[in-house]
């Protein structure tokens, strides 16, 4: 008895020493997760049924939270109305103006390092500095592009200051901001073997075919890359909406003073505002933990669709 | 029948009932380590003392908004004058703190975390207090024998408690009146500031001046609620409102002075040049505190403003004549003519602090000390908030600040009521008056009873 039941003793702790070698190596991943994302997303989950101010005790109200923020937080229409809007348009624009950019570049034959650097720097910038500088250049009745369309006989639109276009000068704001994918893309671009070029030129292919049989499938991971990390972000887009609101507004801004994101009509209100207003202004952690989680699952839900269906940009067996 | 091919190892068997023990195991401990991570997050980040002897040496940090640097010469100067009272108190002050900022950091708590506490706004009163994050004064002031309704008058008394916790107290009051350009009244042919609605309305229309491409050299009077201080409850202060009734419940719907109130300032808009034009004309305003303030400039012949800008004209040697007046009232109210919004600074002691007997020390003088309050608001051009104070001989005797006084005494002013969800009510009316004056609220009754609705959902949701 005692000779067959020894190898099962030994054998089990090779198996556990090994799981804790591959814990080892697993372990800073582990930690990281497990601090910055698991606890957060437990806590945020567990705050959601609480009545929780952040100075006394959590107390239990059940789905109170839940049933304020989906159905008697009037901001919540427009506020994930915006972020929707900007996930889709602003994403969308920025890749196709990114790859765009970096076609250009890459075809262009002298200076392309000027244009590289032109192109990349506005990315450098720092988003605060940025958008104050693009309220200013837009300011509808002071501003130098209203002045030039003015003396073009071109209608000049009120930009952040106009509900209709607020979000529009946004994405203005961040294709000109647009360095960062344009680098990518490049990269991606430079990387497509010229091998296949010059076969599709001997099949006679044009411009038009050889992008869409040469290049497109050799970038499609990178536009997926691009897509995804691109909704992620916009999904958490805060500080120019905040920025431009607060500056087009022309409300005082200090100690005591009470301002709203938003402006103009509540149009440049994104979700992750609303979060901060909720949980850092009115300390109602329990809503802005539920408006967190819906966020969230709504983040989750397009990266998952995204990822199985591929969005159509890579091959099936890809 | 073997179960593994030779030479793949296969996993051990561990039998029916030692798995599931291991997974319990391992998942009790997840969910204690998470319950116990949870119960530290949501702990009460300090918890601070009043068994301190206020007589042995200690450091304040004292924490405030003032920015500008005669007024933080100001306050510095006060410092000064508390230090030399109370040798062993050294006060660390440090400016320019917003309520966000100090909302966060008393609630994050830690070893720099402030004693002493003050805010720009009473609009947070409610919150403060019933948090329990500002300390309850009343036990202090017991204790050291003031009597705070023979001290403090009853409108600057009632906002800064709420439901009978006294949590802060006033540091000076501001009170809001009417500025006007004498130079453009005269060329205009007005003799007097208006005093009702009807009145300012006449007035603003002979004072604008639209340029030939439909812009404006200079507006009447601009009632939009972003300009500046024009913030909606200020002006519906003219109006005497109560926003809750008796059991807290939002009121705007059922006072017709609310509807009043909306009506009018769209009208004084419209009378002007209507909304789309006037907000353009907005954009081209400067700062409100620089020199490029659109009252300063010319841009607006009267504007609502509190009593600190009367020693800013005067400091910007302003290049026309002007005076002030209280601002006009309802037609139907006219005999309330005399009354504004009053507001103020107000101060606490952070439940966190551990020199709490301390910071009372700091708060008293500040705010009850009548020689320190008359010299202070002669400083920096506030209203005293205390009795003693408002009747006192050394005030400054300026006309101009004098008006103001007498606004902040008159007994129809109106301050706005503390509520336990902060400024969150406020916020909500300022939205529905955004909508209101830009003219996207077409049915307005039923706009302020879903305002009503609002507010109380978000007290509702603010309460235990």
């Amino acid at each position: 008895m005692a000779a067959t039941a020894s190898p099962a003793p030994e054998l089990r702790r090779k198996q556990l020493r090994e799981r804790l070698r591959i814990l080892g190596f697993l372990s800073p991943w582990l930690v990281g997760f497990s601090v910055f994302f698991g606890y957060p997303l437990i806590a945020t989950g567990y705050f959601s049924f609480m009545h929780y101010n952040q100075i006394e005790q959590p107390t239990f109200v059940g789905l109170r939270n839940w049933t304020y923020v989906l159905t008697q937080m009037p901001l919540f229409g427009p506020a994930l109305w915006n972020t929707l809007w900007l996930v889709v348009v602003m994403v969308a624009l920025r890749v196709v103006f990114g790859l765009g950019i970096g076609l250009l570049i890459t075809k262009v034959k002298s200076g392309a390092g000027f244009f590289r650097t032109a192109f990349y720097l506005p990315y450098l910038a720092p988003p605060v500095a940025a958008t104050v500088a693009f309220v200013f250049l837009l300011n509808p009745s002071t501003g130098p592009v209203n002045e030039i369309l003015g003396a073009l006989g071109i209608p000049a639109p009120e930009w952040f200051n106009d509900p209709t276009w607020a979000k529009p000068s946004l994405v203005l704001l961040s294709l000109w901001g647009i360095g960062d994918l344009m680098v990518i893309f490049m990269a991606a671009l430079l990387d497509v073997p010229k091998e296949q070029y010059e076969a599709a030129e001997l099949d006679g292919a044009g411009a038009w075919s050889k992008f869409r049989y040469v290049t497109w499938p050799a970038i499609t991971p990178i536009v997926l890359f691009a897509v995804v990390t691109g909704v992620v972000q916009t999904m958490q887009y805060y500080t120019q909406a905040l920025v431009a609101g607060k500056l087009a507004s022309g409300v005082s801004i200090g100690p005591g003073s009470v301002i709203q994101p938003g402006y103009p009509d509540h149009s440049t209100l994104t979700v992750p505002q609303l979060v901060y207003s909720l949980g850092f202004q009115n300390f109602n952690t329990g809503a802005a933990c539920a408006l967190s989680l819906v966020l969230f699952v709504i983040a989750m839900a397009v990266t998952t669709l995204l990822m199985r269906k591929r969005a159509g940009l890579l091959p099936a067996d890809d | 029948m073997p179960l593994s091919r030779p030479g793949v190892r296969t996993r051990p068997r561990l039998g029916p009932r030692r798995r599931p023990r291991i997974r319990a195991r391992t998942g009790l401990t997840v969910a204690l380590a998470t319950a116990g991570l949870l119960a530290a997050g949501c702990a009460n980040p300090s918890v601070g003392s009043d068994r301190d002897d206020p007589t042995r040496p200690v450091t304040l940090t004292f924490w405030h908004g003032w920015s500008d640097a005669s007024e933080v010469k100001a306050i510095d100067d006060s410092i000064a004058r508390f230090e030399k009272l109370h040798p062993n108190i050294t006060v660390k002050a440090v400016g320019n703190v917003s309520d966000d900022t100090m909302n966060q950091a008393l609630r994050a708590g830690g070893s720099d975390a402030p004693d002493v506490v003050s805010s720009f706004t009473t609009n947070n009163v409610g919150q403060y207090c019933s948090s329990g994050m500002w300390a309850d004064l009343d036990p202090f002031l017991k204790k050291t024998g003031v009597d705070k309704t023979k001290v403090f008058p009853k409108t600057l008394l009632d906002y800064t408690q709420y439901r009978g916790r006294q949590c802060a107290l006033p540091l000076l009051a501001d009170a809001y009146g009417l500025y006007y350009n004498k130079d453009a009244f005269a060329e205009a042919g007005i003799t007097r500031p208006p005093r009702t609605m009807s009145e300012l309305k006449r007035d603003a229309v002979k004072l604008t001046r639209r340029t030939q491409d439909g812009g404006y050299h200079r507006l009447g009077f601009m009632p939009n609620f972003r300009l500046y201080q024009n913030s909606p409850d200020r002006l519906f202060a003219q109006w005497g409102p109560r926003y809750f009734d008796r059991n807290g419940k939002a009121r705007l719907a059922e006072d017709p002075a609310t509807r009043d109130f909306l009506t009018t300032q769209r009208g004084l808009i419209d009378a002007q040049g209507g909304y789309r034009a006037t907000e353009k004309f907005r954009t081209t305003f400067g700062d409100e505190m620089s020199s490029q303030n659109a009252f300063l400039r010319q841009k607006v012949a009267m504007h609502m403003d509190g009593e600190w800008r009367g020693l800013m004209l005067k400091e910007a040697k302003a290049p026309f004549r002007w005076g002030v007046a209280p601002m006009p009232v309802p037609d139907d109210q006219a005999d309330a003519y005399g009354r504004g919004y009053l507001t103020g600074t107000i101060a606490g002691i952070a439940h966190s602090s551990r020199h709490q007997n301390a910071a009372w020390e700091l708060v008293r003088f500040l705010t009850v000390d009548t020689d320190q309050v008359v010299a202070f608001a002669n400083a920096i051009h506030n209203i005293p908030s205390t009795k003693a104070a408002l009747a006192s001989p050394h005030l400054d005797a300026d006309p101009d600040f004098r008006t103001f006084l007498r606004i902040a005494t008159d007994p129809r002013s109106t301050a706005l009521p503390p509520s336990n969800n902060g400024d969150m009510y406020v916020t909500s009316l300022q939205d529905f008056s955004y909508a209101a004056e830009a003219g996207r609220v077409p049915d307005l009754d039923a706009g302020l009873r879903g305002l009503d609705a609002r507010i109380d959902a978000d007290n509702l949701q603010s309460e235990n």
